[in-house]
């Protein structure tokens, strides 16, 4: 079926993917690569031994995609802190998010890169045939499935959806309304996201 | 969980006494991890992040999932702080939102 993962025997998935959604899915990947980024603490030294040892920003992104995928540690989103608290608050997720940032946005660009590898392999092969199965290992997989959360995540913030209701209300959207393309590939994702989790529970 | 005390009595209390000033969080105060509600993640999808990294049986991923789901918010883990940010810092990873505090009960 379209759109769906299937478990492969022995392991991994396989999606049967043709020309155009091969090219949405990359080039969302892509741009969820230079949204990533290095981040702000790679305005690198040219040594890059010092890129190893170099601390991660302390200050949350103000891009609302990377607030939501790096969010303050310690800042409860529904218990509002009293001053005191809150100032507590800020200075520790700014340490936590000085050790870990680096890292997680590594994680996520190579999560995302692993994607566009498979992609551009897939494409390579399936020149002139309009499309093609891809067909994932267990690691492929496990790095596809955080790429397209990560993906979900990104046009989500995008499209400003924070509550259920929101999801509910993206169902209904007139099909002149400029964010329907943006909707159709975030439901569809979903859909991808949804099967590739069954075939690595199953 | 519509009424939030505010905790401004025992502040002063604590204040009024010089040895409270410089006391640092209880270290046998356990900290724990907190997952929180969002629109984005699927539920099947935070059901296999819960036993993926937890090693939660399905039963134990799925209630979790669903308080989550359905409370806006469930404790996933338990532990010493590093533990507990150790855990943030790979629900981040996962997409997951994820917070953690010293569980003052």
């Amino acid at each position: 079926m379209p759109g769906t993962f299937e478990p492969l025997p022995g392991g991994g998935a396989a999606v049967a993917l043709d020309d155009v959604e091969i090219s949405i899915i990359r080039s969302l990947a892509v741009q969820l690569l230079e949204l990533i980024g290095p981040g702000p603490a790679a305005d690198a030294p040219d040594d890059p031994l010092a890129g190893l040892f170099a601390e991660g920003p302390s200050e949350p992104p103000t891009d609302p995609v990377l607030k939501r995928l790096f969010p303050d540690a310690y800042s409860d989103p529904e218990q509002p802190a009293s001053p005191r608290d809150a100032e507590e608050q800020r200075a520790y997720s700014a340490e936590f998010r000085r050790y870990t940032e680096n890292d997680l946005r590594a994680g996520k660009r190579d999560n995302a890169l692993a994607v566009i590898r498979s992609l551009d392999a897939l494409a390579s092969a399936a020149a002139g045939e309009g499309g093609a199965v891809l067909k994932l290992s267990p690691a492929e997989s496990q790095q596809w499935l955080g790429a397209l959360n990560d993906l979900r995540l990104a046009i989500g913030s995008r499209l400003e959806i924070t509550d259920e209701e929101d999801t509910d209300l993206l169902y209904r959207l007139p099909d002149e309304d400029p964010r329907k393309p943006m909707v159709m590939a975030y439901l569809w994702l979903g859909g991808l996201q949804e099967t590739l989790v069954g075939t690595l529970m199953s | 969980m519509g009424s939030v005390t505010s905790p401004a009595p025992l502040e002063i209390e604590r204040t009024e006494s010089a040895e409270e000033v410089f006391a640092v969080p209880e270290p046998d105060v356990p900290w724990v991890t907190i997952v929180h509600n969002d629109p984005v993640n699927l539920m099947s999808y935070v059901t296999y992040v819960f036993q993926t990294y937890f090693g939660y049986s399905k039963d134990k991923a799925t209630k979790l999932m669903l308080d989550v789901h359905h409370k806006g918010r469930a404790v996933v883990s338990s532990g010493s702080r590093e533990e507990m940010e150790r855990d943030v810092q790979a629900m981040h990873g996962y997409g997951l939102w994820a917070t953690l505090q010293q569980d003052r009960k």
